[in-house]
């Protein structure tokens, strides 16, 4: 199978990138990791008359931490957070996340920023980007506009980008206090979109009451879904028994699975409980000191 | 579109339509059959190659991101003549049946072992685990990758022999 | 590991594979990596309706879309005669659709151009109006009086393709009625595709000037598709050559002759050019031959202690819009009369309906020995139902109905008769290297804290090896084969036989079985197969056929070269014929072991110092017609582990012991195990092609159609028991396919048993955690 022949671009800045966008609109499709959009275009349910290559825009490359968050460039692959030591402490959801999406070869190519940008319902990213909190950054011809999260997914594959933007970075808030994250994902083979996945980030004030929470739930719904209820419940609480079996609750009632191939929307829900007692019982075990063997 | 690919330490210069997939400029372009195709969905990895040191699926890269790039395929683990140890241990821990997989599997293994000299079995399986066969039950190649990445630490442990060198030619 | 290929006596070692060399250095040559000067490529246009009329197809825009060479339809082929070509299971399928497509993906038109992408633009240039009709999805509604027929090309006024019976109808019922225990339980195999790495493909070479057709090709039986081309297209046989290079898996895929490949040869008749097709995935998942797709009722009549005494089965099998099962002509239903298993039933009565519905055509034999997989997994199923309702423990269960080694050879009540076999002995071996007793402790245990785990045996027997001429032919074609050796004068030897492996490893072990009669090293023997030009005639490599058929060729073609050689040995040693002994190595003067001559000096003279009177050279063709299939046996242990709050089974162990015969070489036939376990875990758990109820297939590629990776693989255990066939010229059965027809029951078993505490009796394939998890909310249960 292959794609639809197309003109092929590869600027080398973010100016002249804007540039190719305004004068080629709908037509021209932005090509970072590829792995989601070349598939497509090899099966032609995407077939762009022209393809915009960034790789080569250096400004797009790499991660580092400024003004309070994490920026995380364009061009950053999976791999590299999945194997970034050094975010281990103040980021673990990012590499507990990473180690989720498709196999070691798709994660070398595929980008962060890319994977938000095709809003897929089941995106990984998306439900740990929710649960960050995070913020996408965008560049057009008006200039750069940071977008929160929760406004970043419009609907089934359309993320809040106009014709003429591109998703720069994906920035991350700081967590203050011991943090903790988990992903849960259950799919039906290695590899696989999710069933269902929920991303879960806390972090903890000296008081031992939670100061931050993010609960982020994939392939329960037509976007990525904020598990909103359970972070207002949890806010300023304790991890407990009783508030983790509490929250387990209110997870699922945030999210909107339908039936389908990949099982019930009653299962789906269900499962989201059962994904949020683990990882939050395992994140308590965690904040109190304990080493949680995985 | 005119390119400039590096592949197997020999220097290329093509003339290509943008839209053709790294794979099929390998195969069908430069003569190296031995990375395979079996699926249209990223979802297998027989065409898996070393790109700049890192291994992906060259069905899903097209040939002109490759400009300026080291491509690594399976026709360039062997040096001088001399088998890989990875291939070797294939060979003798049985790792492969029909063959179709085994160009993926080895560059994957190879991959794995650049970054992770002594990898535990469950990382050699998530290791492979965009490569799909459908012969061995992967039993084997799990033992061959151990097998090997045993080979190469005491090949390592003895700077002059050829095998170290090999071991890491691709970055 | 594998030991050296120079060795001598090397049957029942673990040779290091003679084809591993080529395939480790990305050298293989399979059929893409095969181009031609002035090859034209092909690409298919597929309806997108599961059932509709065609109203007209256009194709100028195609035609003259850049580098189009040709664009053909199924009226053009219709006015060649070759719109429909038979099937094996004598049905016909349409090549190119005329009148009416009958699945999603059929074939409509085939454009041929310069480049693979040019014709795959162009494809998307023909259009095709249709007009929709009813879909029948559901192979019972197929059957309904309302439904509507399907196939308008033959007579009859039904979906029913054919009826089938084994066994006595009228003996069964009379068992049936005064039973003390009857259990009933409907079963269903999914839809399961054998989906091999490499898809199918082909390059047709028609030479204008010779007339002569060479046709590259992925098959698993390149002589029996030379005589169906010849037949369908008129090409005399012998100007057609057959190859098939190295082919990246098959598992019963690489058995039927797809519509492409016919495409392709009208292309290269009509262009003079060869032409090349090589299917996507997806065309290989949505068109090419499925498996499976039975939905079977068992029921088994009993004593009250579990003794069995009948067995009746009635099936459905969907064979989708044409039957191109790749069956044995005298069974539509395959080899599924073996389904009494390992188990002594005094009657058994088999009834099988073939149905057309709006799906794919096949019925091939993945990994199987024709619907052998159905057979074992149904009765294997059923005696755990039985277990459960008797209270006996499945274990003992089986032990109490197993045919007894001294019954061998065994008549069944289906008429089979097995060779031979020790099933206690298999299944006592792997209770002990599981440890069973443990298990079960440790289950009671782990129940008593509502923990759920579960073991499920296998103890399977399967029928492989077609087979004898006096039963099996394909399309009047006897299911003998064939083995031809050539011994050079040096000593060195080729050998070429009429199967065709695809990962099985005949280039080392029938090399072995070879030098092992020879007295050579599998160093000095080169197997060829695949080539129709050059290879003695057979029926190719699927249903685990090759060891016994081309296997016993082999071996009696060896030895009809040592005939030989021992008249020439005596003639060196200036003794008496018999005076000559082998010892496996070389031939000497018996009572005088320091004369002697080994089969190089033998080789040598045949060619430069024969005896008087004697024709000259050292080669031999043998044609071995089997007197019986073989019948390998095993015993499967599952252990697993049920998650309660997804639903997930993690198989925490599996122990295959299986007893394929004479072992050729354990290595290999290890590494055939792992393979058919992995293959049996995917059906149990994963693999599935569902529909939705306007027919359109919605698991079209890899994404959907699910194939297991490393990490989701559990880690086999393997051991064996040797019970050699008494037939066999070397006592082999077979094993490729054991650990694929053997495992689904023992995976299905233990979830089944893991939930038994709740009163579940069964759970069809494929066990996705979400079934299992409805099951544990149904009744209760939950984390």
């Amino acid at each position: 199978m292959f794609p639809n022949s197309f003109e092929y671009i590869a600027p080398t800045t973010l100016t002249e990138t804007i540039e190719l966008l305004q004068r080629h609109g709908y037509d021209a499709k932005v090509l970072a990791g590829g792995q989601s959009l070349l598939p497509m275009m090899k099966l032609r349910v995407a077939a762009p008359p022209i393809l915009i290559d960034i790789n080569g825009i250096d400004e797009l490359k790499g991660w580092r931490e400024e003004n309070g968050f994490l920026r995380i460039g364009a061009l950053v692959r999976h791999s590299e957070l999945e194997h970034a030591d050094e975010l281990r402490a103040r980021y673990p959801l990012l590499a507990e996340t990473a180690v989720w999406i498709a196999d070691p070869l798709v994660r070398n190519l595929g980008t962060v920023c890319g994977s938000l940008a095709h809003a897929d319902p089941a995106s990984d990213w998306g439900a740990a980007m929710l649960a960050l909190h995070a913020q996408v950054e965008a560049i057009g011809p008006g200039g750069k506009r940071q977008i929160p999260i929760d406004d970043f997914f419009v609907d089934t594959f359309t993320p809040a980008l106009e014709e003429t933007e591109i998703a720069t970075a994906v920035l991350i808030p700081t967590p203050a206090g011991r943090t903790a994250g988990r992903y849960l994902k259950i799919e039906r083979k290695a590899g696989d979109f999710a069933i269902a996945g929920l991303a879960i980030h806390v972090s903890i004030a000296s008081d031992g009451t939670v100061a931050e929470a993010g609960f982020g739930i994939c392939a329960c719904g037509p976007i990525p879904l904020r598990g909103k209820r359970a972070e207002e419940y949890l806010l300023g609480k304790k991890l407990t028994p009783e508030t983790i079996e509490a929250v387990s609750r209110l997870v699922p009632e945030d999210a909107d699975p339908t039936d389908d191939l990949r099982g019930s929307a009653e299962y789906k829900r269900d499962v989201l409980r059962v994904f949020a007692k683990r990882g939050l019982s395992d994140i308590a075990k965690e904040l109190q000191g304990e080493v949680v063997l995985r | 579109m005119k390119i400039r690919v590096r592949v197997n330490g020999q220097t290329y210069e093509s003339d290509v339509e943008p839209r053709k997939l790294l794979v099929y400029y390998l195969r069908d372009d430069l003569g190296l059959t031995g990375t395979h195709v079996g699926c249209d969905t990223t979802s297998c990895g027989a065409c898996t190659v070393l790109l700049d040191g890192k291994a992906v699926k060259s069905c899903t890269v097209l040939a002109v991101q490759a400009n300026g790039c080291d491509v690594m395929t399976v026709e360039g683990l062997e040096r001088d003549g001399q088998l890989h140890p990875l291939q070797t241990a294939f060979w003798e821990e049985h790792g492969l049946q029909c063959g179709y997989c085994t160009p993926g599997m080895l560059m994957s293994g190879y991959a794995l072992l650049q970054t992770n000299p002594h990898p535990s079995e469950e990382e050699i399986r998530r290791g492979i685990s965009g490569n799909l066969c459908r012969c061995t039950g992967y039993m084997n190649i799990v033992k061959a990758i151990r097998s090997a990445a045993v080979k190469l630490a005491d090949a390592s442990a003895e700077p002059s022999k050829e095998v170290a060198a090999s071991g890491s030619s691709s970055d | 590991m594998a030991v050296r290929q120079t060795e001598l006596r090397p049957l029942g070692k673990s040779v290091g594979r003679k084809e591993d060399p080529r395939f480790i250095r990305g050298k293989g040559r399979y059929l893409d990596d095969i181009s031609l000067p002035g090859m034209l490529y092909m690409c298919l246009v597929r309806s997108p309706y599961a059932h509709a009329r065609i109203k007209s197809i256009d194709t100028s825009a195609a035609l003259q879309a850049p580098g189009v060479k040709l664009v053909i339809t199924g009226e053009d082929l219709a006015a060649m005669n070759l719109a429909w070509m038979p099937t094996m299971a004598n049905d016909q399928q349409m090549v190119l659709a005329t009148g009416k497509v009958l699945f999603q993906y059929q074939e409509v038109a085939a454009v041929i151009a310069e480049t693979r992408e040019q014709a795959e633009d162009a494809a998307q240039l023909v259009y095709v109006e249709y007009e929709p009709l009813p879909v029948v999805v559901d192979p019972f509604k197929a059957l309904e009086s309302d439904a509507p027929i399907l196939r308008e090309d033959r007579e009859q006024k039904s979906n029913l393709i054919f009826h089938w019976e084994a066994g006595d109808k009228e003996a069964t019922e009379e068992l049936f009625r005064n039973a003390p225990v009857v259990v009933k339980q409907d079963v269903r195999f999914p839809r399961v595709h054998p989906s091999p790495l490499e898809p199918c493909g082909c390059i047709a070479d028609y030479n204008s000037a010779t007339g002569k057709l060479t046709w590259y090709v992925t098959s698993q039986a390149p002589h029996a598709h030379r005589t169906v081309l010849s037949l369908v297209s008129g090409l005399p046989e012998h100007q057609i050559r057959v190859i098939s290079p190295d082919v990246g898996g098959g598992f019963g895929n690489k058995v039927p002759v797809y519509p492409g490949y016919v495409c392709a040869i009208v292309a290269s008749l009509k262009l003079g050019k060869p032409v090349k097709w090589i299917e996507t995935r997806t065309e290989n998942t949505t068109s090419t031959g499925f498996a499976r797709d039975y939905h079977m009722t068992a029921e088994i009549a009993a004593e009250e202690d579990g003794r069995v005494l009948a067995l009746r089965v009635k099936t459905i099998a969907d064979h989708g819009a044409f039957d191109a099962a790749a069956d044995p002509s005298k069974f539509p239903a395959g080899l599924f009369s073996i389904v009494t298993g390992s188990y002594d039933f005094k009657e058994a009565f088999v009834e099988v309906d073939g149905v057309y519905t709006n799906k794919a055509p096949g019925g091939v034999a993945y990994r199987c020995s024709f619907r052998v997989t159905e057979a074992a997994y149904l009765i294997e199923r059923v005696m755990d139902v039985l277990a459960r309702r008797v209270g006996v423990d499945p274990a003992e269960l089986r032990r109490r109905n197993f045919i007894r080694k001294e019954q061998f050879p065994y008549k069944s009540p289906t008429g089979w008769t097995y060779d031979s076999g020790d099933y206690e002995k298999t299944l006592a071996l792997a209770l002990e290297k599981i440890g069973y007793e443990q298990l079960r402790k440790e289950q009671a245990e782990k129940r008593a804290r509502g923990e759920l785990m579960g073991i499920g045996i296998s103890t399977f027997t399967e029928v492989v090896g077609a087979g004898p001429s006096h039963t099996f032919d394909i399309m009047g074609i006897k299911m003998f084969d064939s083995a031809q050796i050539r011994v050079h004068p040096t000593g060195k030897v080729i050998a070429r036989l009429g199967v065709r492996h695809q990962g099985q490893g005949h280039e080392t072990t029938f090399a072995q079985i070879i030098a092992e009669e020879l007295g050579l090293s599998t160093d000095d023997v080169i197997v060829e197969e695949g080539d129709t030009d050059t290879a003695p005639y057979g029926l190719g490599t699927y249903a685990s056929r090759s060891t016994p058929t081309a296997g016993g060729a082999a071996a009696l073609c060896a030895r009809r070269i040592r005939e030989k050689a021992k008249k020439i040995a005596a003639h060196l040693l200036e003794v008496g014929e018999d005076d000559v002994v082998f010892d496996g190595v070389g031939f000497s003067a018996k009572g005088l072991a320091s004369r002697t001559v080994t089969m190089k000096d033998i080789a040598f003279a045949a060619y430069t110092n024969v005896p008087e009177g004697m024709e000259p050279g050292l080669e031999a063709t043998y044609y071995y017609d089997p007197p019986n299939l073989t019948f390998p046996h095993g015993a499967y242990i599952a252990v697993v582990d049920i998650d309660k709050g997804t639903g997930a089974v993690k198989v925490r162990r599996f122990l295959a012991v299986d007893d394929c015969g004479t072992v050729i070489n354990p290595m290999i036939v290890e590494g055939q195990v792992h393979g058919g376990l992995t293959e049996g875990f995917a059906i149990a758990f994963m693999q599935d092609i569902p529909f939705d109820e306007d027919g359109n297939c919605l698991a079209t590629n890899w994404m959907d159609y699910l194939v297991p990776t490393a990490l989701d693989t559990p880690k086999w255990e393997t051991d064996r028991t040797v019970t050699p066939s008494p037939h066999h010229p070397i006592g082999a059965k077979g094993v490729g396919e054991s650990p694929n027809v053997g495992s689904p029951a023992a995976f299905v078993n233990a979830v089944v048993d893991a939930l038994a505490p709740l009163g579940v009796e069964h759970i069809d394939m494929p066990i996705y955690p979400w079934k299992v998890w409805k099951i544990l909310r149904e009744h209760g249960v939950t984390e």
